[in-house]
Order: C-alpha cells, then structure tokens, then sequence
C-alpha cells in the first residue's frame, strides 16, 4: 500500500510541471511549442534537433508524440488561416472508399474534438505525413528510453524500479544522473536505493570527473557491487586513469571480492542446507522403516515419483477446473500426495513385504522388483517424458537477504517442510500411542508382541507412514527439479547413504547424516565437480563406517549386533 | 562329485563347447544350422554365466548380497576394450594412432595409463588384476569394519553409481558416456570374420567350464563349508574362532576375477561397452539372473544367466514396453514363489515327492520334517514373532 501510495506521489511529482500549464493542459510551453513545430519540418536536422530538444524537456507528455514519430504516425494538418498544426494520426478507419483517422494533439495526445464537439474523424488525404528518416528514429530511441526508464522510476512495483535502475546504470548515460538522483531521493525500498545509488556510481565511474571517478569507484566498493567488478577492474589497470581513480577502484575490486566471498560461502551453506533438507525428506521414511523392519526400500523412489505425479494430476485438475485457484493446488497436493503414497506402501507391506519377514535382502530385491515395475506403469502411463509441474506463484521469485545473495522462495519452503516433516514425526514417536508402539517394536519385536502390542499392524501402519512421507517428498521436489519416471533413482542412492550412515532407527542420527552428506556434497562440489565429489562422498562414508561400523547413533546393548 | 552329476555336467560341457560351434560350421541350409548371430548372442550369454556364478559364489554360498558386481565386469571389459583400442592403430576414422573418441575430445597424447595396453599380456593380467585389486581394497574396508547384509548391499550399490558416473566423465579418457567400440581386431585376428567369433565363442564356454570347476572346488573344500556357515550364522562362525572377514574377502575377490574374465569375453563379442553396462540397474539385474536360477547351486546361475538373457532377447524385440514389468515382476514373483529358483526347485522335487509319497502311505507325523532342509539364504536370525493376542 505505502508503495502504491508512494508512486502515486511520484506519479503527480512528475506531472506537476504539466499541471502548472492549468486547465488549458493542451497548450504547450512556447519553447516545446515550437520544437513540436520544428519537429514536422523537412528537413532531417532540424527535426533532429527539435527532437532532441524536446527530449531534454524532460516533460512526460512529449512521450506519445515521439512515440508516434517512430512509428510514422505524426502528421501535418493544415489549419484554416493557412496555419499549420502537427498532430498524432490514430488507428484508421474505413468508411467506403476513403480511410478516416482520428487525431490527437501532438502535445499529450488528447483526442481532438470537432466543431460539433465529437472526436474528430479526417480523412487521411488531407493530411501531410510527416517523414521520419533512419537517423530521425535513431535519435528518437534514447529520448524514449530515457522517458521510459523515468516511468519505470515510478513504477509501484518495485522489482520493475529496480530493473529500471539496472538498465539506466548500465548504459552509462550521464543524462541520466538527475533523474536517478531525483529518485533516490523518493525511494524507500531498501533494494530499489541500492541499485539506484550503484547506477549513479557506475555512470560516474564511466564519466565523471577524476574527483568524482575516484568517489564512484569508493562508493561501488563500499556496495559490494558485483555488477561492477569488471568495470572496476579495467579502471585499476587502465594505465591512462589518474593515480587515485586507479588506487580507489583496486581498493574497490578487493572490497568487492571479499564480499563475493563472504556472500558465496553462504550461499553453499544455503545449497547445503537445502540438499541436506532434500535427503533428509527422503531418508526420513525410509530411516524409520528400515529402524522398524530392517528393510531397504529400493521402492521408495518410486514412491516419491507417485507423489509428484499426484502433484502433477493435481495441477491438472486445478488447470482444467479452477484456474482461479490455481496458486492453491500445491496446498492441496501436499496431503493427496502424501496419502497417495501411503496407500501404496500399504498396499504393497500387506500384499507382499509381510511374506518375507526377517529376510532383509529378499526384500531389497523384491522392493526393487516392485519399483520396476511402478517405474514402467509410470512411463506407459504418462509417458516417457518429463511432465511439467508449474510452480505456484508464492513459490516462485527469492528473498534477496543481503547484497549479491538471493534465497529462492522454492528451496526454503524445502527446508521449511523438512522441518515440519522432522518435528511432526518427533511429535508422533515420541507423544502418540502409536509412535510408543512403534518405538517398543523396533527396540524389541518379540519383547512388544509378548506385551500385547500388534506389531505386524504396527508394521503396516509404519510402512504407510515412511511411504506417505516419500511422497511428500516427492511433492516438494516437483517445484525444483524435472518430474519423469525415473525421478526417484536421482536421489536414492543419497538417501540410502543417509541411512546407513545415521544408523538404524535413530532420528537424530538421519538428521545429522543428512545434514553432513549434503553440506559436505555442496562444499566438495565447487573444487572436485559434481561426478567426483559424489565419489568423494562416498569414500568418506565408508571411510566413516570404519570408525562406526552401525552408523552415528548406533543401538548400544544386546541387540545391536543381533 | 557323484558320478552322475559329473557324466550330466560333462555332457552339458560338451553341448556348450563343441556341439553348438560344430553345429554352427554346418551348411547354411541345413536344418541344424546355428547362426553365426545366435552363436554370439549365446556368447555373451555364456560371458553373464561366468558373471553370474561370482555372484552365487558370493551371494549364494557366502550370503553377502552384491550390488556393484557390474563395476568389475566393467573394470575387466574395460581393460579389454582399451587392448582393442589401441589395436585399431590408425584404421580409425581419423587415421591417427590415437581412438577416436580422443580426438573429438582433443586430447593430443595417449594418457599414461592407456600405455601398458598396448601389451597383449598385460590387458589379460589387468583383466584379472583390476577387478580382483578393487575388489580386495573394497572388501577389505567393508568387511573388515562388519559391514554386513543390507548395508553392504546399499554400499555396493553406492559403488555402482560412483564407477557409472566416473565412467561417463570424459575427463577420464575412456571414451565418455559413447565407451569403447569400433574395434576392428583381436590379438591380430580379424574381429568381423565367423571363425574368430566361433574361436570366441569357444574361448567363452571353455572359460565358463574352468569357472565352473573353480567354483565346484572353492564350494567343496572345507572352506566352502565356512562360507555357507557364514551365510547362516555369522556370528556363530566368528566366535567358533573364524575369521568371516577373510573368508568372505576371498570369495568376494574370486566373485569380482570371474566378473572381470566374463566382461573381457563379452568385449569381443559384442563389441562395445559403455559406461550403461556397468551402473545400478545393470548390477542388479545380474541378481535376479542367480536368484532365477537358483542360488546356492553352481548350475543355476548358469541356466538363470542364459534363460533370463534370452527371455530378454526375445521380449525386447518383440514387446520393448513390457521387458521392464516383465523384469520387476521376475524380482517379486521368485522372491516370494520360488526362493530356490529354477534349479533349486528342480532339485527338491524328487525329495519332495517321495515326501509326498511317504506321507501318503505312513501317515507317520514323525517324517514330516524331513525334506523341509532348507540351504538358502540367511535364515530368520529372530524367531518370527508371535501374533498380538488377537481376539
């Protein structure tokens, strides 16, 4: 609101100078008077400079007429009294054999009105067509583009001031310091100023005096301005720039760099983070079953895969049905995923898993076997291509946190949802009856049945629960990576990693495993790439299985070698 | 070895090594005649039973469930692969001494460790070597740390996606995700003519009978024995006063030497391998031809490698689209129906029968047990557990 507000301040700022002209609006300063006249004129340069005059008003309401120039639609009317007027031609009308224009003044481009008071209709033959040569247009581009950028200042939304302030930095225009300054100080958005203040600093960088070049290249140190690296760069080694100019922007090119360091080493932590919550989502149900019933799910991709295909059905149903809503399907898909899978693992424990009892690695193929199988059924059944899963608009877009550092949207809901994944599966083993149950079984199967506690339901119920999460999992990776039937087999094998190195059954034992496989992935990948930074990371966990053979937080007692 | 399993084992031999190329050399219209295509499809079929009865040696006998045995079968192909690079010489498109895939990759000079393969007998060491090396370090790791059952697996399996991704790096040198092909000779033999196929063919089947006996032998030595004590009890075994951590890094190097012999003959034969061959999937694709077969027997991996391969041929000819359901449903339908696998099946039936028969006519509840013997895989180590009280 208070942007809004704020722009619409800027908005009136801008035409004050518009509306001093009073009601009589239509009437033009003198000087842009005659520009506007000099600007029909036959003669190529004296258009030019007309042009270019008019462009230097600054005033907003010369924009359509230039506009107009560059699309050729000005034209001469001859007036009675053998007076001449520039006007704008608007869009043309047929009416038997002759062609109809409305006009509009060249001045604000308000409709110009008949004797009779109706908008005026002429027909365009009577009319003189204003020629606009290449250079004309050439000219013209930068006038508008200023204009535009003047607009763009203004604009209530601030990412679109922002970019406007990019670009004005960019092009290096000293023409364009008073309107950025002027902005800045209106602006009150934190990122739109830094960008506005960088664009000042660049274009005095590239065109100021010494004095001032000197000061630009200290203030774009002091922002930390990546943009200006480069800039800043060919300045301190440009042996034709005054000692001081050089000796501030190699001061500056260090500042800057220190700040890339600083803002990348978050950023892997942030990545790390992220990955580490990714695999944590995934190694959460699969941790618990595995605790429960020693059993790897090699299944479990693919109960993720059907999480994300739900995602996807949804996002279909709500494209199809309720395009209003559609920034919600994701809300909605976040349960039907989540019971989607569940019913698949409980289907696929009661039909099969429960046959093979105490034979983990029977199970392990036959788990494999069953994602085969859910793997093709997915390919026959969607296609063997990736489907696209479209991201809701909250999802999209970042945070920027702080100079050069960007958190998207996407990735933190990911850490957010392995969070709540975390503490609801705290909540529900360590408060619930059936998390007691849960716990009791896993610590001593036999002990627990003795004592009344169905465990082979308890199994079934746990399955289901490690599967749902899957395809949770499942859900939140379709807003960052491709949904394809073979989704699943991306991030298995990290998962299991996760597994075996947190150990049977412990919860912070996943926790603290995923965390370290992800960071420790991100941090090795810039030096070793992708491809040998997973080795590398595969090394380190068997190595680290040497010192803790059952994993972090290994079961103490009888039963941890039974 | 009983006289009749030794004269059943020998005819099977001879079938494999002289009848199917005999029957090859025949005239081409003749009705026995076995062409020059399906000799070589049985092959590299034969080159998967050498593969396939490493992995029974160490997951049927031992109980240790490999899931990166397609690693050493790559690590042997590949050292064979690299020989008939460089055999090659300037045949290749480009005419330059270098392979191929070298230049499109603008490398200007053999790496270094591409140069002992120009020598025929050091590729045939390394393709012993390479594999049983890795494996032992591996092994060595592993299961020295008691690394065991399920966790071994999903290392395995971790190591399996490792060698696939390093694989596919065409900064190793070894031809990128496109691996080796194009191979022109072997040791000097023309690889397009059917006599040095049909010779490969019988190099293959007479390398399947030597494993064969290799595996019979390690099976039937006392340290056999220890192994499948091992796959029952390990924990037994090791407070017995063995050392499981040695025997099974024996049998898992033994496991990973046939697998790198089994990826040379296939090399040759079928004339390309690609990093494809060695990841995951293919890993475990090796274990359901043993578990098809029958682990815990040396003939059904044997039987399991051929009868799923050629299941496979015919099915992804014909029906590409059900291969994989095909496939998935073979893991859960021998896992949960037939847990012996073909040959194991095939070998309880006549004890079942007279079972049968015994029960039929005594009716003596004492009998009952017997035939019940069960000699796969790792047992329940927990009694099942009892029911809730239910009701």
């Amino acid at each position: 609101m208070a942007y809004v507000l704020l722009a619409l301040l800027l908005l009136s700022g801008l035409a004050a100078p518009a509306a001093a002209q009073g009601p009589a609006a239509a009437a033009p300063p003198p000087e842009i008077a005659k520009a506007i006249a000099e600007v029909a004129s036959s003669d190529g340069a004296v258009q030019e400079a007309a042009a270019v005059t008019l462009g230097k008003t600054g005033d907003r309401k010369i924009l359509p007429l230039l506009e107009a120039l560059r699309e050729g639609s000005v034209f001469v009317r001859p007036l009675p009294g053998g007076k001449k007027e520039t006007v704008i031609a608007g869009d043309k009308v047929t009416d038997g054999d002759k062609t109809l224009v409305p006009l509009f003044s060249a001045y604000a481009r308000e409709p110009l009105a008949g004797p009779d008071g109706k908008p005026l209709l002429v027909d365009i033959g009577t009319l003189e067509e204003v020629s606009t040569g290449r250079s004309l247009r050439l000219a013209i581009r930068p006038l508008i583009d200023a204009f535009s950028g003047h607009a763009q200042l203004a604009d209530p939304d601030w990412t679109v001031r922002k970019a406007a302030a990019t670009k004005m930095g960019n092009s290096g225009d000293p023409g364009a310091i008073p309107t950025l300054t002027e902005a800045l100080g209106k602006e009150q958005h934190r990122w739109v100023r830094y960008e506005l203040e960088q664009a000042v600093a660049q274009i005095r960088l590239k065109t100021g005096s010494d004095t001032e070049r000197a000061a630009a290249a200290a203030k774009l140190g002091a922002l930390a301005s990546e943009d200006s690296l480069d800039r800043l760069r060919e300045v301190a080694a440009d042996a034709g720039a005054a000692a001081p100019v050089r000796q501030a922007a190699a001061a500056a090119v260090k500042r800057v760099e220190r700040w890339a360091l600083l803002t990348s080493a978050i950023q892997i932590g942030f990545q790390g983070l992220s990955l580490g919550s990714i695999l944590l989502l995934m190694a959460l149900g699969l941790a618990i079953v595995f605790g429960l019933m020693g059993v790897i799910n090699m299944a479990h991709g693919e109960l993720m895969a059907l999480g994300a295909y739900t995602t996807f059905v949804i996002q279909g149903w709500f494209q199809a049905h309720a395009p209003g809503a559609f920034d919600y399907y994701f809300l909605v898909s976040l349960p039907l995923a989540f019971l989607v899978s569940a019913a698949a693992g409980f289907a696929l424990e009661r039909g099969v898993i429960r046959f093979l009892y105490g034979r983990p690695l029977e199970t392990l193929l036959l788990t494999w076997g069953v994602s085969l199988m859910i793997q093709q059924g997915l390919r026959l059944w969607f296609g063997a291509a990736n489907v696209d899963v479209l991201s809701p608009r909250w999802l999209s877009g970042g945070i920027p946190v702080m100079v050069g550092l960007q958190l998207p949207y996407n990735r933190l809901f990911i850490v957010g949802l392995a969070v709540v994944a975390v503490v609801g599966m705290y909540l529900v083993l360590f408060r619930t009856d059936a998390g007691l149950r849960i716990r009791a079984v896993t610590q001593n199967r036999g002990m627990a049945a003795c004592l009344g506690v169905r465990s082979r339901r308890v199994d079934a119920f746990t399955f289901a629960l490690g599967a749902g999460l899957a395809g949770l999992a499942g859900c939140a990776l379709t807003q960052i990576g491709n949904v394809g039937p073979e989704l699943g087999q991306n991030y298995i094998v990290d998962s299991f990693m996760v597994v075996v190195t947190g150990g049977v059954g412990k919860l912070a034992g996943t926790i603290v495993a995923a965390a370290g496989i992800g960071g420790l992935n991100k941090l090795i990948e810039p030096g070793l790439g992708a491809v040998f930074g997973k080795v590398a990371i595969l090394v380190l966990v068997i190595l680290f299985i040497q010192r803790r053979p059952s994993g972090l937080f290994a079961a103490k007692g009888r039963y941890a070698d039974s | 070895m009983r006289t009749r399993e030794r004269w059943a084992l020998l005819a099977g031999a001879a079938l494999v090594v002289v009848v199917l190329p005999a029957l090859n050399s025949l005239p081409k219209d003749s009705p026995f005649h076995v062409s020059d295509f399906t000799l070589n499809l049985f092959g590299k079929f034969l080159t998967y039973a050498i593969l396939a009865l490493g992995i029974d040696l160490i997951w049927g006998y031992a109980g240790v469930l490999s899931l990166g045995h397609g690693v050493f079968f790559g690590l042997g192909a590949y050292a064979m692969g690299m020989h008939l690079m460089l055999e090659i010489g300037t045949q290749g498109v480009y005419g330059n001494a270098l392979p191929d895939f070298m230049i499109w990759n603008r490398v200007t000079e053999l790496p270094l460790f591409w140069r002992p393969f120009y020598s025929a007998g050091f590729t045939l060491l390394a393709v012993v070597v390479v594999p049983g090396i890795v494996a032992a370090v591996f092994g060595f790791l592993t299961f020295r740390s008691r690394i065991r059952g399920v966790y071994f697996s999903i290392i395995t399996q971790a190591l399996a996606l490792c060698a696939w991704l390093t694989f596919n790096r065409n900064a190793m040198n070894l031809g990128g995700t496109n691996g080796l092909s194009g191979f022109k000779t072997i040791f000097g033999f023309s690889l397009s003519e059917p006599a040095t196929q049909r010779g490969l063919y019988v190099a293959s089947a007479i390398a399947l009978c030597l494993a064969y006996v290799l595996c019979r032998v390690i099976v039937g030595s006392p340290a056999g024995k220890v192994l499948v004590a091992i796959r029952d009890s390990e924990m037994r075994v090791l407070f017995c006063g063995y050392s499981p951590a040695a025997f099974k890094l024996f049998v898992f190097v033994v496991s990973a030497v046939l697998a790198g012999v089994a990826g040379a003959l296939y090399v040759g034969q079928v004339g390309i391998i690609t990093p494809a061959r060695i990841g995951v999937l293919p890993s475990i694709e090796m274990i359901i031809w043993v578990a098809v077969g029958g682990r815990g027997t040396l003939l059904g991996p044997v039987v399991g490698a051929v009868g799923v391969n050629w299941l496979q041929s015919l099915l992804t000819t014909h029906y590409p689209d059900l291969w994989l359901l095909v496939l998935g449903g073979m893991f859960v339908g021998v896992v949960l129906f037939f847990p012996e696998g073909v040959v194991g099946s095939l070998q309880r039936l006549p004890r079942f029968l007279t079972r049968v028969r015994r029960v039929r006519g005594e009716r003596s509840p004492n009998s009952s047990n017997e035939g019940s013997y069960a000699p796969l895989g790792p047992r329940p180590q927990t009694p099942p557990p009892p029911r809730g009280p239910r009701s």
